[in-house]
Parts: structure tokens; sequence; C-alpha cells
């Protein structure tokens, strides 16, 4: 393989596992702002507690993330020096300004965050879980507009060496695709957080301990989850139809569609034969792709074939990663309405086949996120930025055998991370959060000398301490 | 005004503040094992663990900084050390991942000790192998990179290896001296010693050295008049470490990192004397390298804005975790388990307050 293909690997695996992480902490650190702030506010221990809980987990995603994407802005430059020197007027901005808004952000409050709750008050120490959780979010911003710039590059010129030179800012930034990219990757991260808690509280749940605590985090993440299941169904709609005006290609691949035409069919499954240019074994819905895409019965779709074939992406993997994708969507969609429905019965702690299906579906917010990022990066190609730069004219003059060996290093070294941090991670879980209830005394001092009825009026409203 | 040469004072003010601030990080790293006691490495990870991650984040600054302001400089280099900086990034992934996982670790914490040691080390080691490659000079043509993986092994990159891991090693020690007392203090002390004869030593050698290799750096040296303020440079390297052996056992704790840091900064006085304007040596300039003048505005408006900001709170996250470092203060995981529960709310800060 040329050094070309072996890049564009170690790249994709690079970024995929490092999305993993940012997916996981967007999500995770807002919900520790929120607990931090409830602990602030209510006094509540159960916050305090689960709070406590969840820092741990987030300091080991967000250290993940951190040494994964300290790889990726030196590997923009060490594999595809092509396309940093095309767009570094346009892309190094965004970058600079995402350090300067998010990574020292972070940096400068995640100490505070992990190790310094009895150091700064607790207001203090909601601040700076608040600073961290919006570091979260700039970064994304910064990122998502780069990446969107990639998609449907707006504001710019290039000249006659094929360097990217910005005429106008705000359309740089504020690029076509990517309020949609953006709100369609945010709300992935909430829902994939929130299915990791519910999936985390449910296994306490399961095992009878920690109630409490685990009440609280269940109840809190199917109500985001009801919420945000629908909603990131509605922005993916919304995402689709500005690709759809954008990126006809690789709308195109998603379907399988292969001659544009009116009304046309969603394939549901299929095996896209690139030099046959048809699908195999197709099952097909008949007008219903012009009804999602085009909201019409019989809209306009541009199909493959209106591009010569050495302009179209590798088709089936941006056919069954969409597919992976929406069925990833649908299930958590149908687990946010069961627990709704569960809620409203009165049952949602303790029917046991939902805590079992809560802790099934935990990854699949991974899942999608991966499978939803392969369809927008693989549906862009032969592209890198959409249209006007070739992934292949992007690489580095650089030697095959050295990417072979960073490649399979990288390959070792994160599976082991992998390994390392599903080892602690589920030690962390195991574990559980503390259970304040066990020492009244440690959060309450004196409360055990204000005699039974206190005590008794404290325990009641910590069911916990009756199990244990 | 003149935005390429800001820029580069920026880039060069970045740098030297990730060499800083990463460098005593990195050099309690380097000291790791050769801690006599497990108690004296728990007290040197608690020491750097709530801000490591701020003095990491100036690399990527770094990077990002190259990549906006003088582009050619990071599609140039970034290429041509490929090896080294894979390395390095290897090592920092190791490394930063130990902070998280051996305070988790029971069985395997040894394990992590050695990944964050080795890490440390391997970073710091391609750090310097870049160093020396940039000194050096990479070849270009139309552009682009054009040589072999290993053109950036040289002589001159493994002195500025070794010196850097000495250089590293005295900052750590300066800081364990600063922020620990007890027996890891009296540890940095001893240490301390090892670690700025090595720094001198190979100061020296990559001074000889760079003057005999590279004749375009040594024109800059020793060209007439020049040479008499130019001198003043080495002369006070040798005072700094001068100062620096005697304070090492000195009643001022903070002494020997402070005055570390002054003779790192004469040693970058000494590259930009070497290689100014140039970003890619002897190719490209600041001025020649200096990307589009509007974004260079478009930036230069958030670093003007921002860059102070984030100096404030990283300062303050100094601040929240100052005076000497005490053991079993902190960590989330392994702190709260053994203290919350078991002691009073009250008993928990008085921990803090001694």
């Amino acid at each position: 393989m040329d050094a070309t293909t072996l890049s564009r690997i170690q790249f994709g695996f690079t970024i995929g596992f490092h999305i993993l992480w940012p997916a996981f902490t967007i999500g995770i650190a807002s919900f520790v702002a929120f607990l931090s702030f409830m602990w602030w506010r209510t006094q509540d221990p159960v916050y305090g507690s689960l709070m406590r809980f969840w820092i741990r987990i987030f300091a080991l995603g967000f250290g993940m993330g951190v040494v994964t994407g300290v790889v990726l802005s030196y590997e923009i430059g060490t594999n595809w020096s092509g396309f940093s020197r095309a767009v570094s007027n346009v892309l190094g901005p965004f970058f600079m300004y995402e350090v300067m808004t998010a990574f020292f952000l972070e940096a400068g409050f995640i100490g505070i965050v992990l190790f310094g709750e009895n150091r700064v008050g607790r207001g203090m120490h909601f601040f700076a879980c608040l600073m961290v959780a919006s570091g979260t979010l700039f970064s994304a911003s910064w990122i998502l507009a780069s990446n969107s710039w990639m998609q449907t590059p707006a504001g710019y010129s290039i000249d006659a060496s094929g360097v990217f030179h910005v005429v106008d800012w705000w359309a740089a930034v504020f690029n076509p695709s990517f309020p949609y990219r953006f709100l369609h990757m945010v709300c992935a991260s909430y829902l994939t957080g929130s299915f990791v808690v519910a999936g985390v509280s449910a296994y306490h749940l399961w095992r009878d301990q920690h109630i409490a605590a685990s009440r609280k985090a269940f109840s809190l993440a199917l109500w985001a989850a009801i919420v945000l299941a629908p909603l990131q169904i509605a922005l993916g709609d919304a995402q689709g139809r500005n690709t759809l005006q954008y990126q006809p290609t690789k709308i195109a691949a998603v379907e399988g569609l292969w001659d544009s035409g009116d009304g046309v069919p969603a394939t549901l499954l299929a095996w896209p034969d690139m030099t046959a240019e048809k699908n195999r074994f197709a099952i097909a819905i008949p007008h219903f792709a012009s009804v999602y895409l085009t909201h019409s019965w019989n809209g306009h779709v541009q199909g493959l074939k209106a591009v010569p074939s050495a302009d179209r992406p590798y088709v089936p993997l941006v056919f069954f990663a969409f597919r992976i994708m929406v069925g990833c969507g649908l299930l958590l969609l149908a687990m946010a309405i069961t627990g709704g429905v569960l809620r409203w019965r009165g049952r949602l702690f303790t029917t046991r086949w939902f805590q079992l299906a809560a802790m099934a579906t935990t990854p699949l917010g991974f899942v999608a996120v991966i499978a939803g990022w392969t369809v927008t990066e693989t549906g862009r190609q032969p592209y890198v930025v959409y249209g006007h730069l070739r992934t292949l004219d992007a690489a580095s003059p650089i030697a095959a055998s050295s990417v072979v060996v960073s490649l399979l290093l990288f390959v070792m070294v994160y599976n082991l991370l992998l390994l390392a941090f599903f080892w602690y991670g589920a030690r962390i879980v195991m574990r559980g959060p503390e259970d304040v209830s066990i020492h009244p005394n440690a959060v309450r001092p004196g409360l055990e000398q204000a005699g039974p009825a206190m005590v008794g009026g404290f325990l009641n409203k910590s069911p916990s301490l009756a199990g244990e | 005004m003149d935005l390429p040469l800001i820029f580069a004072l920026v880039a060069a003010g970045a740098v030297g503040l990730y060499v800083l601030a990463d460098g005593f990080d990195l050099g309690i790293g380097l000291l790791f094992l050769l801690a006599p006691r497990e108690q004296d490495r728990d007290l040197m990870m608690e020491s750097i663990s709530p801000i490591w991650d701020g003095n990491e984040t100036w690399l990527v600054f770094g990077g990002a900084l190259l990549w906006t302001a003088f582009p050619i400089a990071y599609y140039v280099l970034l290429p041509a050390f490929y090896l080294p900086l894979m390395i390095m990034l290897f090592a920092l992934i190791f490394r930063g991942i130990a902070f998280e996982f051996r305070f988790q670790a029971r069985l395997f914490r040894r394990g992590w000790d050695y990944a964050f040691a080795a890490g440390s080390l391997l970073a710091v080691f391609a750090q310097g192998l870049v160093l020396g490659g940039f000194i050096g000079g990479v070849p270009v043509e139309s552009e682009m990179f054009s040589d072999g993986p290993f053109s950036c092994f040289t002589v001159l990159g493994l002195l500025c290896a070794v010196g850097l891991v000495g250089g590293y090693a005295l900052l750590g020690a300066g800081w364990l001296i600063w922020k620990t007392d007890g027996p890891t203090q009296i540890f940095g002390r001893e240490v301390g010693h090892a670690a700025l004869i090595l720094t001198a030593a190979s100061m020296a050698l990559v001074s000889a050295w760079t003057a005999l290799t590279v004749p375009e750096v040594a024109e800059r040296w020793f060209a007439w008049p020049r040479i008499l303020p130019l001198a003043l440079m080495p002369l006070a390297a040798v005072v700094a470490i001068v100062l620096i052996w005697r304070s090492l056992w000195g009643s001022n704790d903070g002494r020997p990192f402070v005055l570390t840091i002054v003779l790192f900064l004469l040693g970058f006085g000494g590259l930009a004397v070497s290689l100014w304007p140039y970003v890619v040596p002897r190719h490209a300039t600041v001025w020649s390298a200096a990307s589009d003048p509007a974004t260079l505005r478009f930036v230069g408006t958030g670093v003007l804005i921002i860059l102070p900001i984030i100096i404030a709170y990283l300062g303050h996250a100094y601040w929240v975790f100052r005076g000497k470092t005490v053991l079993g203060a902190g960590y989330g995981s392994r702190g709260a388990e053994l203290h919350v529960g078991r002691r009073t709310a009250a008993s928990r800060n008085e921990l803090h307050l001694s």
C-alpha cells in the first residue's frame, strides 16, 4: 500500500478512536456541571455523591480524549502536509481559537474539578465544572466549523498554487452545514452520555445497591433521553436535507441511489454494486426517500450516476454506516419511549428487564457516533475539501514504511488503552457512588444526636438504607 | 504594524512557556523511578496532577500557532520529523494516561510507574531529536521536505536530547525542592546535582558541536565586533549554573527552580541568536513564511484578548494548589474513597488547612 492509503487508514483509525471520548465527555461534563450545581444549591448529599462518582468516570474519559487529541493536531502536519499547505489560512485560525477558547479552559479548570472540591467553595467548584463543560462545547463548535468548512467550503478564494485565502470570516465559520452538523453532534453526545448514565445506574439498580443515587441518576438520564432522542431524529433529518442541497453525491451514496429521479424509493437494505452501478438484493419502499429527503411525494433526488465514477465515494461503506447509525438511533428512541411509559405507570425503577435493556443499549450511542462520522467523512471522498482538494493531493511526502510502523503502533497502543480504560472504568462503576446514608454524620455532623425522629426523617428521604 | 514579527514573538513565548511548564512535569517523570520510596512517587505525581494538562496544552497551542502563522514550518518540519514526533506522541499518551490510571491501579501500579517514567523519557528524547534536527536544518525541495525518515537521527540531535533530559530533570528537581518537603525534597536536592552536571556538560557540547558542524551558526557567533556582547550570554549561563549549584541546599526552596528557568531562558536566547529570523532554518524566514495578513489579523485579535485571560486562570489554578503538596489531599477517586465516610466533613477540611 502507498503512504497515502496508509495515512488515510491511520487518520481514520486515530480520529475514530478519538471521537469516542469527546462524544462521552461532552455529555458527562454537562451532567457533572448540573450535579455540581444541584449539590451547591440544594445541599442534597445524593447530588454530591453522584457528582463525585461521575467526576471519577469523567476523569478517565477526559484523559483519553486529551492524549488521543494531541496526536491529531500533529498528524495533520506529519501525514497531510498537502492539506496543511492548502488550508492553513482558513483552518489554522479555527484550531487556534479552539485551543484558546476550549483546551486551555478545560485544562485550567479540570484540576479544580478533579482535585479541588475541598480547596474551593461549592460555588467555585460549580463554576469550574461549568467552565470545563463550556470548554467541551466550544471545542465542539470550532472543530465542527472546521469539519463543516471541509464539507461545504464558503467565504474563500483559491490562488493559482491551490492555496485557500479567506475573504469572509463570518461565512467561513458559519458555513452552510455548520449549524446542522454542530447541533446533530452535540445532541448525539448528550444522548450517548444519557444512555451511559442510564446503563450504569441500571446496573446498580439491578444489583440493588446505591439505590438512592442510582434512582436519581436513572431518572435524570431517562428524562434527558426522552427529550433528546426525538430531537436528534429531527436534527438528523435537517442535516440530511442540508447535505442533499450541498453534497448530493453523499446523499445518493447514503440512499444507494444510482439514477437521478422524481419520487425515488427508500432502499432499506441492499448490496450496492459499484462496478455494475446498481443495487443487488434491494428491499425498497416506493417514494419514501423523496418524502423524507424533500418532504414531497415526487421530490427530485440526484443519483450517483450524475457524477463520473472517479468522483464517487466508496458506496457500500456510506450505505451501511448510515443504516447502522439510524438503527441505533431508533433503538435509543424506543428505549426512551419505553422509559417514559414505565415512569408514567410508576414502574421505572422496578422493571428488571428494562434495567437489563438499559445496560445493553449503553454502547449504542458510541456505535451511532462512529457510524455517523463514517457516513459524513467517507461520503465526502474522494475530496478532502469538497469539490476542491482531492485526498490524493493532500498527503505528505513521507515513506510508507514509516506510516506502517506508526499505524501498527497506534492499533496496539489504542487497544491497550481501551482495555485499561474498561478495566479501571469497570472498577469505578462497580464500586459505585459513595453511600451517603451509611454515614449520615459524615455529611451532617451532629445529626446522630438529634434523636431518632430526625434520623428517621433523613432515612425516609434516602430509601437506600432499607436495602443496605 | 509588523504582524509576522509579533507572531514570531508570540510563538517564541508559547514554545518557551511549553518548555518551562511541561519541562518540570516531564522532569518529574524522568526522576520518577529514581525516587527511593513509593510515597515519594505518590507525592511527586500528586504535586503535578492538577496542572500537567494545562502545561501540555501549550504544545497543542504551539502546533496550531505554527500552522496558522507560519504554515511552511508546519508542513515542512512535521513530515521531516515524522518518526521522532510519532515517538513523542506515543510517549505522551502513555505518560498522560498514567496520571489517570495509576491512581486507580492496585495490581499494575508498578506498570503505570514505568509507563509514566518511560513515556516522559521518550518524549523528552524525541523533543531533543527534533530540536537538533531543527538547528541542523532540513533539506527542502519545491516547498516540501525531501529526505528519508531517519535523516533526523543526528549527533546534534542526540546531544540535544541528552541536554533536554538533563535540563528537564533539573527543572523537575527544582519543582520538588519548591513544592514538597521532607524526604522527597531531600531527594530533589540530591538528584538536582546530577541533573545540573548533565545539563551544563551537554549545553557546552551542543554549543561546541553546532559551532563546528553548522558554519552559518558559527559565523553568527564569532563575527568580530558582535562576539563581544554575545560572549556575555555563555558567561551569564556559567554564573547561573554556579548559583543553581549553591542554591540546591540553600534555605530558599523556590530559588533553584527560578534559577533553572533563568538558565533555560539563556539557552533559549542562544538559540534565537543562532537561528533568527528563520522558521525553517536557512530556508524560510519569519516574513517569507507568514500566512495571509487577513489570517494573522483574525487570529491576532483573539490572541490579544484571550491569551491574557488564559494566563490569568492558569495562574489561578496554580494558586488554588499553592504551598507544599500534601499526600492524599486530593484525588477525586482514591482520595475521596479513602477519606469520605470515614472522616467527618470537619476533619476533611482540616486536612487541607495544614
